[in-house]
């Protein structure tokens, strides 16, 4: 039971308390939230660091290609009804992140609830044996150096192996059904899918998956949708007893209400009742900003991070309808990806009937995806000139990893 | 079908369609509509029989183990080969080239057999990865402009007596053989590593191949300025050091 006796041996303390100062000297320094840097400088001086700050803790991890950083914030949100709570809550989702996060407890913190990066999660898993791992969904992202998602979910697969913990996992997935299924205790959530392009391939047996409706199979091994005890059902929490529980978030769209119903079968493993869980999700708001709507220029803009085809799908299935303005901003520096060919992966023709306007670093990239699309667009050298060029109304503005930084940057968010 | 239709075909986009290559699908239905033709684009899951009355087929990149897969099925089907003898014009990128070679790696570290539609074989490259962007002349005899396109691969081929290779790297790897060569072609099946994907990068190659499939020598003009400036733009970053 955490809070009882301290976990930490002097030389952890000591690596907590020079995390800490060479965290607080990057602050100083003016080199962001300085969370990763006191990390790696912690663990460096104790390797085991991040096992021993997670001792005491009910953990609960969260991966997935896309809503981690968000989810994670509704599980916290939610666990807080049944005690306090430890998060990397902005999002510095690798260990040292995760071990700069984690040094932020005191005595009292019950539940640990970690965003975890794909790639990390076996590793994290290993160090601080979790009560709880909640699998999202697997999809493309960051073409020129990311792992086939295929391999990620068979990662995850050997790594689950044999796990104690409680597997919440999305049962719309073919990937994170495969990554789960070879764990002992599943709890399946029908989460549902908008981007099915990466999921054709049966991951079993490479068959062609059928999918009629909402259901899925492999028509050669027999690999299949298991049946979900958990679903979101429209704007309702469907739990195991049949009960329909009414989603009333902030934060707008289909892929957060899948994320609150992931979130609410997460926060019942731990006796957080499903009304209770919802209602304290209610007050997430913005999440480090994304959602969020700013002024700029005297015109309402609402921020919208989309990394990948999945994320930009479920983001223009939330926008408002035309004729509302769309900036969209796309760079491809190292965090985004240095390769862009995933922009025509995306359906632009989904933008019918919005005027378009474009920028970022590969802004005629996007040009030319959105002559091909037929789209009606013009390129801009900034955000202040597409505002000025924007028609009335709020303004809806997408942009890709550091486009969404550089945006946040331009108007003080 | 009537005769004014061009029958596009994209096979197996649910195994060969991870990087963005379905964009030379899109480029070239978009580029033949602009020129007032009728066109019906077909996409062939793995497990649909592949058309042989096509006019021009593609095949994108993909990971390793779809491109096994792809290429099993590929064999089995044996649609591209009649197609390809009833003149229809072919164009692969990345994976989908490898493939239509004489063979491969695959997955799992075996020689596997590919079509033998283009006189190439490929094999893995022993060194790091080719990532980037890449700047190449297009052989003369083609009369296109230079190519430009974004490399992901770690396999190398090697051009064939009865193949010619596409392309001469100014910067980048092209077929990673080490000689500058980018890509193969034969009359009517061309193969490249390069992604972006290369039509919307090239425009001027899928005017090439609409030329091939209709067999004309020139196609009215359309409207190239976003295609330009973006050939511009990333020809200076191709000469740029990382
Ligand atoms: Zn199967």
């Amino acid at each position: 039971m955490a809070g009882t006796s301290d976990p930490l041996s002097p030389r952890a303390k000591l690596a907590v308390t020079a995390g800490k100062t060479a965290a607080a000297v990057s602050r100083a320094a003016g080199r962001g939230s300085g969370s990763v840097i006191g990390g790696r400088v912690a663990l460096k001086l104790d390797p085991e660091l991040l096992a021993r700050l997670a001792q005491g803790l009910d953990i609960t991890l969260v991966s997935a290609t896309n809503g981690k950083t968000t989810t994670t914030r509704l599980i916290a949100e939610a666990l807080r009804a049944a005690g306090p709570v430890v998060s990397n809550a902005l999002g510095a989702n690798m260990p040292a992140g995760i071990t700069s996060a984690l040094a932020e407890r005191n005595d009292e913190a019950r539940f640990g609830v970690i965003e975890v990066d794909e790639k990390y999660l076996i590793a994290v898993a290993r160090e601080t044996d979790p009560k709880c791992v909640a699998l999202l969904n697997l999809s493309r992202d960051q073409l020129d150096r990311a792992a086939e998602t295929r391999m990620l979910a068979e990662n995850w697969r050997e790594g689950l192996t044999g796990t104690k913990a409680v597997v919440v996992a999305n049962a719309d997935d073919p990937l994170i059904v495969w990554a789960a299924s070879s764990s002992p205790n599943v709890i399946w959530v029908a989460a549902g899918q908008m981007w099915k392009d990466d999921a054709w391939s049966c991951p079993s047996c490479g068959g062609v998956l059928q999918r009629p409706g909402d259901d899925w199979f492999c028509g050669e091994c027999g690999f299949r949708r298991p049946t979900p005890s958990w679903a979101l059902s429209g704007d309702h929490v469907l739990d195991p007893h049949g009960s329909a529980w009414p989603i009333h978030l902030q934060l707008p769209g289909r892929a957060n209400r899948a994320n609150a119903t992931s979130s609410a079968a997460v926060a019942a493993v731990f006796g957080v009742p499903p009304q209770v869980a919802l209602e304290r999700m209610y007050h997430v708001q913005a999440v480090a900003g994304r959602y969020d709507t700013v002024q700029f220029q005297g015109r309402d803009l609402r921020l919208l991070l989309a990394k990948n085809p999945a994320g930009w799908l479920e983001t223009f299935s939330l926008i408002d309808p035309p004729p509302t303005p769309v900036i969209l901003s796309v760079n491809a520096r190292g965090a985004d990806g240095t390769d862009t060919s995933w922009l025509w992966d995306v359906d632009y023709t989904r933008l019918n009937g919005h005027p378009i306007f474009v920028l970022g670093d590969r802004k005629l990239d996007l040009a030319v995806r959105l002559e091909v699309a037929d789209q009606n667009f013009q390129v801009c050298e900034n955000l202040d000139e597409a505002v000025r060029l924007a028609p009335p109304g709020r303004i809806e503005v997408i942009a890709n990893y550091t486009a969404f930084q550089d945006l946040r940057r331009r108007v003080g968010n | 079908m009537s005769d004014s239709q061009l029958r596009l075909v994209w096979i197996y986009p649910d195994l060969l369609s991870t990087y963005g290559d379905q964009g030379n699908a899109l480029v070239v239905e978009r580029r033949a509509r602009q020129r007032g033709l009728d066109v019906a684009r077909i996409d062939v899951r793995s497990d649909q029989p592949i058309p042989t009355s096509g006019d021009i087929y593609l095949i994108g990149g993909g990971e390793d183990r779809p491109q096994r897969l792809a290429a099993e099925r590929l064999r089995r089907d044996g649609g591209l080969h009649r197609a390809v003898g009833n003149g229809a014009i072919v164009f692969s990128v990345c994976a989908g080239y490898q493939i239509l070679g004489h063979e491969f790696i695959n997955d799992l570290g075996q020689r596997e057999a590919g079509l033998g539609l283009l006189d190439v074989v490929s094999v893995r490259g022993e060194g790091a990865r080719c990532v980037g962007d890449v700047l190449g002349d297009i052989d003369p005899r083609l009369g296109l402009p230079p190519l430009t396109g974004f490399e992901n691969h770690q396999g190398v081929t090697h051009v064939g007596p009865n193949a010619k290779p596409l392309a001469r790297v100014r910067f980048g790897n092209g077929n990673g053989t080490g000689d500058g060569t980018e890509g193969a072609y034969n009359d009517t099946v061309f193969g490249t590593y390069m992604h972006g994907p290369v039509l919307a990068r090239n425009p001027h190659i899928a005017d090439h191949l609409l030329k091939l499939a209709l067999d004309v020598n020139a196609l009215p003009p359309v409207d190239d300025r976003w295609y330009e400036a973006l050939r511009q733009e990333r020809i200076a970053a191709a000469t740029q050091p990382a």
